[in-house]
């Protein structure tokens, strides 16, 4: 393709490079985790892990984990099942204004995170939601939706009909089709779609510090109070923990998508 | 298969269908009746309605007005799981996650049926369209043919009332569509059931069926079987369809068709109208109540006899089966003669067809 070896060995440098530029800084807080310090110095002059012991062991870190992580459970199911839902009603209906409404499903993927935290924030406070579990989980879910809209929409648009009339004529009730058929088809995409609500909920940070009150933070916001109030390398172990589990389930994500294209 | 084969009856009465913001209905007061135990095909070009016609006995489009009575019930307004009508696609729609045998005991599954039993149905149905050897294969790990032959075993194996079959063949290459049109012909008869088969394949209908439905912008032209149809065919467009043939059109007079440029012998009532000729009926040579000089323009070898095509020069073309033992080619001049018997006076149908004269290429 490209003719020149000369080009094309420059341009695999300049990738490499760019690669370690978007992933090195994220990567500092590993080696700092295992620091056996109390402090931020890099490199470490000692190690240890101390700080996840803390992170696992100290009230206020664990509750925030713990928040986060059932907060995540709930929001990916809710979303899962709503946004398939939803995904379904956009791909098999036809009207006039489908087009605005396939963009409102969008909405929060576009408008500006700290936009959408305001507005949450004004009418929670008027339905007394702030601070709340409920208003944390219907927060979650509105910004978790699109992503399964999108994954299920992508699932479904590459669904040939045929099979569902088949199912029909062999018998099968709309219930049973979808049991048996659909969902079994598009399942790649509805996995893919709830583990990345999964994530989004648990890395939420900008709705979660408007939402937060003192007794109910979750761990993105117990992090970022960490970070602002005290000097506590305990957030490394913290940054490593949320790194992996998002990482893992974003690399699973991907994993069913690919799965799916060759299936 | 079926332990005690049946075939319903399906009567279609003033069948209709209008989609939302068409102009003209896509099936227009159809009237269809499919004996029990009959494969009736449905046979028109792109766009006449057969597939929709088929989609509502199935129960998959909506019927605008008209009833569709199965035996004696009226199934028009039942969900299509409802039916039980064995449904062959031209997509095959195999279940992709399922192995072959797993589609098979489908439609077992959804009635009901006890494991042993099942088991024992999917592996027979298997065995009928000779596929038992593959029942463990994903339908990506299958041919085309091998695809749909797993899915008519599908269609029958929970003995449906009927089967409704869309261009089951229409994805297949020439030589597996023979070999698979065989095996259709040889399953109506096992199975015992009634088909309902749409093709736009008149060779495909003509080896088939028992009887054929003529579809021509959603509506039923003629009903017959294939000799019927060949044979006696009610309008140009019928003839036209079904089979090659010679197609005179003009106005006949007391015996007389005077085609503007030629007067020729047939035998029908007065009036303007359409002479077919068979190109079996016509022959080389002088012979005959009609002959027209003409030129060859080409000689097809098929074999047994030649195929032989010509212009008149009185105007338009023809086709002739020539069986002679002296070969013509294309250039050499020649008379064509036949019987005033061997032609068919029919309607000149209004439409695409009728805007052929003498002046214009036979459609093939
Ligand atoms: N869902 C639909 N909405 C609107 N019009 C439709 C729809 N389905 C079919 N039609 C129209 O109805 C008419 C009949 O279509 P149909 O599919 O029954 O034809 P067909 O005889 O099966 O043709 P083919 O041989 O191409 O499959 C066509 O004019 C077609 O455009
Ligand atoms: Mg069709």
């Amino acid at each position: 393709m490209t003719g020149s070896p000369v080009l094309r060995r420059t341009l695999a440098v300049l990738g490499v490079l760019v690669g370690v530029w978007l992933v090195v800084p994220t990567l500092i807080v590993v080696p700092l985790s295992f620091s056996g310090e109390d402090s931020f110095a890099f490199p470490p002059r000692s190690w240890g892990v101390q700080h996840y012991v803390t992170f696992f062991t100290e009230q206020s870190w664990l509750t925030a984990l713990l928040v986060s992580l059932q907060l995540a459970v709930i929001v990916t199911v809710v979303a899962t099942v709503l946004g398939t839902m939803a995904a379904f009603a956009l791909a098999r209906s036809r009207f006039r204004a489908k087009g605005a409404v396939d963009g409102l499903f969008l909405a929060p993927l576009i408008v500006p995170g700290i936009v959408v935290a305001v507005a949450m924030y004004a009418a929670f406070l008027g339905w007394g939601l702030i601070g709340t579990p409920t208003g944390f989980v219907v927060a979650h879910t509105v910004l978790a939706l699109p992503f399964v809209t999108v994954n299920v929409t992508a699932a479904l648009s590459g669904f040939d009909r045929t099979l569902e009339r088949a199912a029909a004529s062999l018998g099968a009730s709309a219930w049973a089709t979808f049991r048996s058929v659909t969902l079994p088809i598009i399942r790649p995409g509805v996995l893919a779609g709830a583990l990345f609500a999964f994530v989004t909920s648990f890395d939420e940070v900008v709705v979660s510090m408007f939402l937060q009150s003192p007794n109910l933070q979750t761990l993105p916001v117990r992090m970022f109070t960490s970070v602002t109030n005290e000097v506590d390398p305990t957030i490394a172990a913290a940054s490593t923990v949320v790194l992996v589990v998002s990482t893992a389930l974003l690399g699973l994500a991907s994993v069913t998508r690919r799965n799916r294209r060759h299936a | 298969m079926p332990e005690t084969p049946t075939g319903a009856s399906i009567r279609a009465e003033a069948l209709t269908k209008v989609f939302k913001g068409a102009p003209a209905p896509a099936v227009d007061a159809v009237d269809l009746h499919v004996r029990p135990g009959e494969f009736m095909t449905l046979l028109g070009p792109s766009g006449s309605g057969k597939t929709t016609t088929l989609n509502m006995i199935a129960g998959f489009e909506a019927v605008t007005s008209g009833r569709i009575l199965l035996d004696d019930t009226d199934i028009a307004r039942l969900p299509p799981h409802r039916r039980d009508l064995g449904m062959v696609f031209q997509s095959y729609a195999l279940f992709p996650h399922m192995t072959a045998a797993e589609n098979v005991a489908f439609p077992l599954r959804q009635r009901k049926v006890a494991k042993p039993e099942a088991a024992r149905r999917v592996r027979e149905a298997l065995e009928l369209v000779h596929l038992d050897a593959h029942g463990d294969r994903l339908p990506s790990q299958l041919s085309g043919g091998q695809q749909q032959r797993v899915a008519l075993a599908r269609a029958f194996v929970f003995a449906p009332r009927a089967m409704l079959l869309d261009e089951p063949l229409g994805a297949l290459d020439k030589k597996l569509r023979e070999s698979l049109q065989l095996e259709i012909a040889r399953l109506h008869s096992e199975l015992g059931i009634t088909f309902v088969f749409v093709t736009h394949d008149q060779e495909e209908a003509l080896a088939l069926s028992d009887r054929i439905a003529v579809f021509r912008d959603g509506r039923i032209e003629q009903v017959g079987t294939p000799a019927e149809l060949y044979e006696t065919p009610v309008s140009r467009f019928v003839a036209t369809f079904l089979g090659d043939s010679t197609v005179f059109s003009g106005t006949l007079r007391g015996g007389l068709l005077d085609t503007g440029s030629a007067h020729l012998r047939a035998a029908g009532p007065d009036g303007a109208c359409a002479l077919v000729v068979r190109p079996e009926r016509m022959h080389l040579g002088a012979e005959g109540e009609n002959t027209l000089s003409a030129t060859v323009t080409d000689v097809v070898y098929q074999g047994a006899f030649r195929r032989v095509l010509v212009a008149f020069d009185a105007g338009g073309t023809g086709q002739v089966r020539d069986t002679g033992t002296t070969p013509v080619q294309a250039g050499d001049r020649v008379e064509v003669g036949w019987a005033a018997e061997a032609g068919v006076v029919v309607a000149d149908t209004p439409g695409a067809a009728a805007a052929q004269s003498l002046d214009d290429p036979v459609p093939a």
